[in-house]
């Protein structure tokens, strides 16, 4: 439990960093370092883009699958680190 | 006839041997006997033939049966054969019995060799009653014979009766077969035959055996290179097709179109259909275990590490940085130095009222494009002023409208109580100026009623309907722009309580804080502006505010002085009425001088809160301000709130910055403090005091960029101010060759500004390209420039109003260069400020050093005087000392010069 807390924090130590959130594999969050209504509204909508990107990836070919996935936009980037259970959402600022 | 039942014989042969037989037998009852006799002796001899083939008939063959032979083989005529039964089956072999018995006696020896060659068994022997073949009896030859015979013989015998009968009647004489004669027919027919005449040729082709199924090789051809290579269709005129009918017979019938079409539709109407749904949350005990459980802690960990490059990597480099497009605006800045001039685009004057008059200051209204408005004064010294007083009071100067559509002719006119040397719109409502007059009085002016008219200026015919459509232009130029109208002012302050001088400069206060009798900011709840701000050289700066005085505050006296009021004249708005001549400041602050007695004779005034409303971007903003107005203009109803309902806005700066008439450029606060023992409300002492200009300061101005640099234009040179740095201008130019009469910042350039001089020159400095010197100096006019001011219409149209002192307003354009701002123009000036900040920080501290150094220097020689042997140096001495050091210097000089080879030996320096 301290070890998770903890590198949440130094996640959220980098800079430009805006919020991290810890989501499930049905899109429900865990835990998250920013307000609920934001954190509810990233997990809903990343997760179906998640579920897409990943059968995407496996439709190509099966034996390949999703690693990293990074949504840039022009006020911040979105990084999605999915896994078997779990979602690891980073929102950062880019530098300007 | 009789033939035709006999035709359908199987055997074509027999059945036609049987029809010749017919009329073989009926004929050889005319011809006789003779003929078969004279055949018998000739067959004898012929040993070969006797049958009656030269009757068609080759396998009769007439026999005599003699008495004998008709025992031996039982056929005796009446006997065996008869009539009725006229032929005899004889075997073959009786009859070859018969033969060898009787050898050439036998009857059958003629013809004994066609016996023999007889195929069958039997041979049919046949009665010749009539002697048809000359002999009693005939053999049949053929088999075939032998069957046809015996097969239809009671066909012939009734067609013989019949026969009989009907010859009586008719005779019949059948075609007789003759033998074919040749008539030349045969010519014909070898004529119309298709007989091959030549011999044909057998060709036999064939490949070389080894070719076969192999591949085919294709080559190109050039049509035309070999003869007959193409086959063309050329086109001809076929004739069949010339012949052009013209005329041509066609039937039309009109028939009504009917045509059937339905369809079946759904009609499907919208209905208003709502979801509501809340998100899917874990409660905060399983989130805790969610968090506790192991799985969590080894995919953060493994996740990690990706996260975390994938952070850095965006720290370390933006990948989407355009740069090329950042190159490329960064170009434009040092290209067209030739392109930064100001064109010019119009020019106002009037003769009428602009004679002997200059420009004292310049406005543009600020919602409608293309109107500027224009006050004017006396071009007169003081001396000259007092000693025309009594003209003067006549003639009053007005306050023109200009507008673009029409350079000749003013739209509007404001009435002035006396020569206006400054003037504003009103942030809030432009409908609203405010003016200060040569005497020290505030004027407003309302003209809400002609706003229309100022709007449809730019049609050029304004808005008469008096003009008929048809009348010719020039009248209707001149119906138009006749006369302008001239519009009162509402109300003028009070002139006890007001400034004693001339008020140089007036500015509105912003509309989001108001001040109270204390100088302290509050919370403006109306919204708009209702505060005024003026400065006069007689020492004092008045704070106005539009609204009336509550009530009590009223004395007596005063209620007194408002019966003896004059109306109004009918056609003033009255928005201020409750102001007119009782309008006194909220404020008064004096500005006295801090070391010496007296105080300062303020010129321009800058605020640290001022409502930029010719800004581009609160220029968006503000033009929404006014239709939140509706109906109702505040400005009619202004009531002073209770002071308790409104709030203090602490983050107000009450600092401004004052330039004086001696050039001196002074940093102070507005806020009132209670004298101890009197307790009467004084202002603070100025907090900063600075001498830099040798003449009256024209301009202060804080730069439309940064709320702390502000200009300061006075005397022969300007400077640049930060707020907050207290040692000293950061930027000060060095004294131009003529007087500097006013300076303006750009509102779209952080870094340049403009500066008008003495002699209709205008300067144009830019900051990032030369600190020294102006980029650029353009000429306007002969005359002294009054004043500047810029204004944004669009992004492609900027302008730059420049009045001069004959009373021109001069309107121009900027070019681009100088009107848009590279990409990082803001952050360049922003660091040079910082720059100079630093350098003059810097500079102190120098300062400071050296003193340091000078005093320590100081105490080292006298230290080192002290130690001189023999006491102090005689002031001779000491000169002497010098002198030698000297002489020593130069020797030391000519060596190295020499030495150098850039000495002559005969040169000697003076």
């Amino acid at each position: 439990m301290a070890e998770v807390e903890e590198t949440l924090k130094r996640i959220q130590s980098q800079k430009g960093v805006q919020g991290v959130i810890v989501v499930n594999s049905e899109g429900i969050p865990i835990k998250s370092m920013v307000d609920n209504s934001t954190t509810v509204q990233y997990a809903g909508l990343m997760h179906s883009f998640i579920m897409k990107a990943k059968s995407t990836v496996r439709d190509i070919d099966p034996q390949n699958d999703l690693t990293f996935l990074r949504i840039c936009s022009k006020k911040n980037e979105i990084m999605i680190a999915p896994d078997k259970d779990y979602f690891l959402i980073v929102i950062q600022n880019l530098t300007e | 006839m009789l033939d035709s039942p006999k035709s359908s014989k199987s055997s074509a042969l027999s059945a036609k041997d049987s029809v010749k037989k017919l009329k073989i037998k009926e004929e050889t009852k005319a011809k006789g006997s003779a003929k078969g006799k004279r055949k018998q002796l000739g067959k004898k001899d012929e040993e070969v033939d006797i049958s009656m083939a030269s009757m068609g008939h080759p396998e009769i063959f007439p026999l005599v049966f003699t008495g004998k032979t008709q025992e031996i083989l039982n056929c005796r005529i009446n006997e065996d054969i008869t009539e009725e039964k006229p032929y005899k089956l004889l075997k073959k072999e009786d009859i070859i019995q018969d033969m060898k018995t009787r050898a050439a006696v036998s009857d059958f020896h003629p013809v004994k060799k066609i016996v023999l060659e007889y195929p069958g068994e039997e041979l049919l022997i046949v009665l010749d009653s009539e002697f048809k073949y000359g002999q009693n009896f005939y053999l049949v030859a053929t088999e075939e014979a032998k069957e046809s015979f015996l097969n239809p013989p009671e066909a012939e015998e009734e067609e013989a009766d019949t026969k009989e009968g009907t010859t009586e009647e008719y005779v019949y004489k059948p075609p007789v077969r003759k033998p074919w004669v040749s008539l030349g027919s045969e010519k014909e027919i070898e004529e119309e035959s298709v007989n091959e005449s030549l011999r044909k040729i057998k060709y036999m082709i064939s490949r070389v055996r080894r070719e076969f199924g192999s591949k085919v090789k294709f080559t190109d051809r050039n049509a035309s290179s070999v003869k007959d290579g193409y086959i063309e269709c050329t086109s001809y005129q076929d004739k069949n097709f010339i012949i052009k009918k013209l005329e041509k017979d066609v039937g039309a019938q009109v028939i009504p179109k009917v045509k059937e079409m339905s369809t079946q539709t759904k009609w499907t109407y919208p209905r208003n259909a709502a979801t509501q749904y809340f998100p899917r949350e874990f409660s905060d005990e399983e989130k805790e275990l969610c968090l506790s459980s192991e799985d969590l802690k080894e995919f953060i960990i493994s996740v990690f590490l990706r996260v975390e490059i994938a952070l850095q990597q965006n720290e370390i480099m933006n990948a989407f940085f355009d740069d090329w497009k950042a190159l490329a605006e960064d170009e434009s800045t040092f290209g067209g130095k030739s392109d930064a001039y100001l064109k010019e685009y119009q020019s106002f004057t009037d003769l009428h009222y602009l004679k002997h008059r200059t420009v004292s200051c310049v406005c543009w209204h600020p919602t409608i494009y293309g109107i500027i408005a224009v006050s004017v004064t006396e071009r007169l010294s003081y001396e000259e002023r007092i000693a025309q007083s009594g003209k003067l009071l006549l003639r009053k100067s007005p306050i023109l409208f200009w507008s673009f559509s029409d350079p000749i002719h003013p739209q509007l006119m404001l009435e002035c109580p006396e020569d206006v040397y400054c003037f504003e719109f009103c942030p809030s409502d432009p409908n609203i100026i405010a003016g200060g007059c040569m005497n020290g009085q505030v004027v407003l002016w309302d003209i809400s009623e002609y706003e229309e008219k100022l709007q449809n200026a730019k049609t050029g015919a304004g808005g008469s309907k008096n003009t008929a459509v048809n009348m010719p232009t020039f009248i209707q130029a001149q119906q138009s722009g006749k006369e302008p109208h001239f519009v009162r002012y509402c109300a003028v302050s009070s002139i006890e309580y007001g400034h004693k001088t001339v008020i140089t400069d007036i500015h509105w206060l912003p509309d989001y804080f108001e001040v109270n009798r204390m100088g302290i900011a509050f919370e403006n709840r109306i919204g708009v502006c209702v505060q005024l701000i003026t400065c006069s050289p007689d020492c004092s700066i008045l704070f106005w505010d539009l609204r009336a005085p509550k009530p009590t505050i009223q004395s007596s006296f005063e209620k007194a002085k408002e019966e003896k009021a004059i109306e109004a004249p009918p056609d003033v708005p009255t928005t201020f009425k409750h102001l007119d001549l009782s309008w006194r400041p909220l404020i008064k602050a004096n500005l006295s001088k801090s070391d010496t007695s007296g105080d300062y004779s303020p010129t321009k005034i800058s605020l640290a809160e001022e409502h930029f409303h010719y800004r581009m971007q609160d220029k968006m903003q503000y033009q929404i301000k006014p239709e939140i107005f509706g109906d109702e203009n505040p400005y009619k109803q202004l009531r002073v709130p209770s002071a308790k309902a409104l709030k203090i806005l602490e983050n107000i700066p009450t600092n401004f910055f004052v330039g004086t008439e001696d050039g001196e450029v002074i940093y102070s606060d507005w806020k009132m403090e209670r004298e101890s023992d009197s307790g009467r409300l004084i202002s603070q002492k100025p907090a900063n005091k600075y001498t830099i200009h040798d003449g009256v300061v024209r301009t202060i101005q804080r730069s439309p960029f940064f709320k702390d640099i502000i200009l300061s234009v006075g005397g022969w040179n300007f400077a640049i101010w930060k707020e907050g740095v207290t040692s000293g201008p950061i930027l000060q130019s060095c004294c131009s060759s003529k007087r500097y009469t006013v300076g303006h910042w750009s509102l779209s350039r952080a870094g340049v500004f403009f500066i008008g001089r003495e002699d209709g020159n205008i300067d144009i400095w830019d900051l990032l390209e030369k600190t020294h010197e102006p980029s650029q100096t353009q000429n306007i006019s002969i005359s002294m420039i009054t004043c500047i001011k810029p204004w944004i219409v669009s992004s492609k149209q900027h302008f730059l109003a420049i009045s001069d002192n004959f009373g021109t307003l001069h309107i121009l354009e900027i070019s681009w260069t100088l009107s848009h701002p590279s990409s990082n123009e803001r952050a360049s000036v922003d660091h040079y400020f910082e720059r100079e900040v630093k350098h003059l920080d810097y500079f102190e501290k120098r300062q400071e050093f050296r003193a340091k150094e000078r005093r320590e220097l100081e105490l080292e020689t006298q230290r080192k005087k002290t130690r001189v042997a023999g006491g102090q140096k005689s002031r001779e001495q000491m000169e002497e000392q010098l002198n030698i050091n000297y002489a020593d210097f130069l020797d030391e000089e000519k060596k190295i010069l020499t030495g150098l080879g850039l000495l002559k030996a005969t040169d000697r320096f003076a």
